[in-house]
């Protein structure tokens, strides 16, 4: 893994400058101040990763001290063909990608409500943003206890409540968590991000050039053009942003399947693997190598949905 | 005019940055630390975050130090981070704790590491302590393969089975006094639907070798299954352990709790607390949280041993003990602590400072003699007494294992074998899959781990 990033673009011609160290200098200069940050950087993130190379090279069951021993790549081996490992990456993929999905089209459409002006904005604003403030662990608890329940869970309750309203005796009470556990825990996670998808947008949208909206109007454009030719176009980073942001974050998501389902059903994403190859297995050789694998993954589909993403709105681009 | 458009930060620069965010998460596994350690002569303890164990940090230092002069830290965690840090530190022999709790499940290769300072000596040399006062049991668990006693249990517990009373009584329906499963599933037939919202019997089907597997694994037992023979042949899809897994899901699903799945040792509570189910089989434990003051359910709780089958008796045994770390220097004070700990002298103390009904029991025969901790745990004294001394770890069921261990195998793996195999199991309980399917899938998990021990 190297930081330095190559060019894709030309860049732009650069100012003419006296040939000679001057210029040179004075980069440094600037630079100069970042260097300890840099150097900080590297040494907690790089350095505790290269540890995790190295014991992922090794076969060491933490309650089995006298059997570790080096075995090169066979951890690799096992994690690609453990069928539980298999399951937990197609479940992250599924979880991740619908939580991300969901939320940035939610959250698309609370910031073009936010963006009008209207009585009690900010109450509303501040209603909206509430999910995303709370702890995570806490979250989980309150979908699966006081939502999801189905003894005293406020899904169910309201249930009942609507079919003594209209005088049904026995109505259905679905067991949330065991029927749909998956989209149990992407309900939850959809309710805490959208929030945030909300708030990066909407500064997108409060940064539109009030006088090209303007022009648009004049011109005779109705909301539905202006928004697919001039709103889209200019949320293209926003947009950008928030599922670049989203999905590293929700890829790592662990509380609500520890949580909610202890990773049952089917709803193991890889972090709670990793965790229990870890506390529950004891083996930190492959827990290390399975680690390895979801950040090289993790990399390989960050990079590539980048590029689609990206690719996409250039074309929208230069068709506008 | 067109704005300038500031050039994009090239992808790869991002997506590393995005990998060194998620390397964070992949090494992410650094201890919980913030421990003072002391001068050269206090203890470090490293035990559960059980209610017992607060009430013992709280009343050390008034009476043990103030006694002895031995000063004690504790650093106390959850379950999982304790486990995770007692083997870290007993492995490397890091003599960083002298003292740690540990729990019958994993005596047996701690000793066979031989991390464990052996306490006969001590035991004997120390007449006030009453080493026989201790459950044969219990002691018998906490003793390792070369005979030697490694550890002195805390508390000890079994399972048995809870039932409501008066709910019995409306019904017209009597508990036999020594119930068989199908008396239970029969009952819990005729109790489901008692009272509005309440269900038949609370099981757990939450995943995770010391939730579901636990209850299971009595039930397994008793009607003559085993997860494996004496030779290490894994028995998951045998006859027997189908036969009781089935009975165990059907009844769950038919009058067991909703949301059974996601129902563990605190959901159960806490669905027979609010009245939600007639019956509950779990550890003798949640008896003192019924009883407890304030409990809506105080004293309409009927007790009786662990439902059987075949065998005698099917209640399981666990303990939360005090194991000295080898490497420790200060193994002499160390006892002193674990002898005032355990002794018949701190249990007097905790029932006069916080009521009888948080005493660390389940561990000595005094105690069940003791009149203030019967007038306030009667109900459930000596039905809890008599589980645990029924308790046999090397013969809990109908035939010979290569273990000991009553809802667990003595293994260091069935950590990992126990949650996997709990997380089918909980599978067929939502109904997502059979229980034959899931026991193929866990037959599988199973043989793998029995290949290292043949």
């Amino acid at each position: 893994m190297t930081v330095t990033a190559t060019r894709e673009t030309p860049a732009p011609p650069a100012p003419a400058r006296k040939p000679g160290g001057s210029g040179r200098r004075r980069a440094w200069a600037t630079r100069a101040p970042l260097l300890p940050a840099l150097v900080f950087l590297i040494a907690v993130t790089q350095l505790p990763f290269v540890a995790t190379l190295v014991i992922s090279l090794f076969d060491w069951n933490s309650l089995k001290p006298e059997k570790r021993h080096f075995t090169g790549l066979s951890n690799y081996a096992s994690v690609f063909t453990d069928e539980a490992l298999r399951e937990s990456v197609v479940t992250t993929v599924v979880l991740t990608a619908s939580v991300v999905l969901v939320s940035v089209i939610l959250g698309l459409a609370f910031a073009l409500l936010l963006d009008r002006t209207f009585f009690g904005r900010g109450f509303v604003r501040t209603l909206l943003i509430t999910p995303f403030l709370l702890v995570p662990v806490s979250a989980a608890l309150l979908w699966k206890h006081a939502l999801y329940n189905p003894e005293y869970g406020l899904f169910n309750g309201a249930l009942t409540w609507f079919g003594d309203l209209f005088g049904i005796e026995s109505v259905a009470q679905p067991e949330w968590t065991s029927q749909m556990p998956l989209i149990a825990i992407e309900a939850a996670l959809v309710w805490q991000w959208t929030p945030f998808m909300m708030l990066i947008l909407l500064a997108g949208l409060q940064s539109r050039p009030a006088e090209i909206m303007e022009a648009a109007r004049l011109d005779g454009a109705g909301p539905w053009q202006t928004f697919r030719y001039l709103t889209l176009p200019h949320l293209r980073r926003y947009l950008e942003l928030g599922i670049l942001l989203g999905s590293v974050y929700i890829v790592q998501n662990f509380d609500a399947v520890f949580t909610i389902t202890s990773g049952g059903l089917g709803t193991a994403n890889l972090p709670y693997t990793v965790y229990e190859t870890f506390y529950r297995a004891h083996e930190y050789g492959l827990a290390s190598a399975a680690g390895v694998v979801v950040v090289v993954g993790t990399i390989i589909i960050a990079t590539f949905a980048l590029r689609v993403v990206s690719s996409l709105f250039r074309e929208e681009a230069s068709r506008a | 005019m067109p704005h300038p458009r500031r050039r994009r930060p090239p992808l790869r620069g991002r997506a590393c940055a995005a990998t060194a965010a998620l390397a964070l998460l992949a090494t992410g596994c650094a201890g919980a630390g913030g421990t003072s350690f002391g001068g050269g002569d206090a203890l470090n303890v490293l035990m559960v975050n059980n209610p017992q164990m607060v009430e013992l940090q709280k009343l050390t230092a008034k009476h043990f130090t103030r006694r002895t002069g031995i000063k004690v830290h504790f650093t106390v965690l959850p379950e999982n981070d304790v486990r995770d840090k007692i083997s870290q530190d007993f492995s490397n022999q890091a003599g960083q704790y002298d003292i740690a709790t540990i729990s019958n499940f994993e005596l047996p290769f701690f000793a066979k590491n031989g991390w464990l300072h052996p306490l006969d000596d001590y035991a004997d040399a120390d007449a006030a302590f009453d080493q026989e006062d201790i459950l044969e049991p219990l002691r018998e668990s906490l003793t390792a393969e070369d005979g030697k006693l490694y550890a002195q249990p805390f508390y000890g517990e079994s399972s048995f089975l809870m039932y409501r009373r008066d709910v019995f009584e409306k019904q017209g329906l009597t508990m036999p006094p020594k119930p068989t499963w199908q008396q239970v599933a029969d009952l819990a037939a005729r109790t489901d639907g008692a009272e509005r919202g309440m269900k038949g019997i609370c099981l757990r089907g939450l995943p995770g070798w010391g939730e579901v597997i636990a209850p299971l694994t009595t039930v397994v037992n008793t009607m003559g299954g085993t997860w494996f023979t004496k030779d290490w042949e894994p028995r998951l899809t045998a006859p027997e352990f189908r036969k009781a897994t089935k009975f165990y899901v059907d009844l769950v699903r038919k009058h067991g709790e909703l949301g059974a799945p996601q129902s563990g040792y605190a959901e159960c509570l806490n669905n027979m607390t609010q009245g939600k189910t007639a019956m509950w089989y779990d550890a003798t434990a949640g008896a003192g949280s019924l009883e407890a003051k304030g409990s809506p359910v105080k004293g309409k709780i009927g007790y009786v041993p662990a439902p059987v089958d075949r065998t005698e008796s099917s209640g399981w045994l666990y303990t939360w003990a005090w194991g000295l770390q080898k490497a420790s220097k200060k193994s002499d004070d160390a006892w002193k602590f674990v002898s005032w700990a355990s002794s018949k002298e701190y249990e007097e103390l905790v029932g006069s400072t916080s009521g009888w009904s948080n005493v660390p029991a389940g561990k000595r025969a005094s105690t069940y003699a003791h009149p203030d901790y019967r007038a306030e745990a009667g109900a459930f004294a000596d039905v809890t007494e008599r589980a645990i001394s029924e308790a046999d770890p090397w013969n809990p069921g109908t035939q010979p294992r290569p273990t000991a261990g009553i809802q667990f195998v003595g293994v260091p793996e069935f950590t990992d074998l126990g949650t996997k195999v709990a997380q089918e199991i909980s599978a067929a309980i939502a109904g997502r899959q059979s229980v034959d399917a899931a026991l193929a899938a866990s037959q599988k998990l199973a043989e793998k781990v029995a290949e290292e021990y043949r």
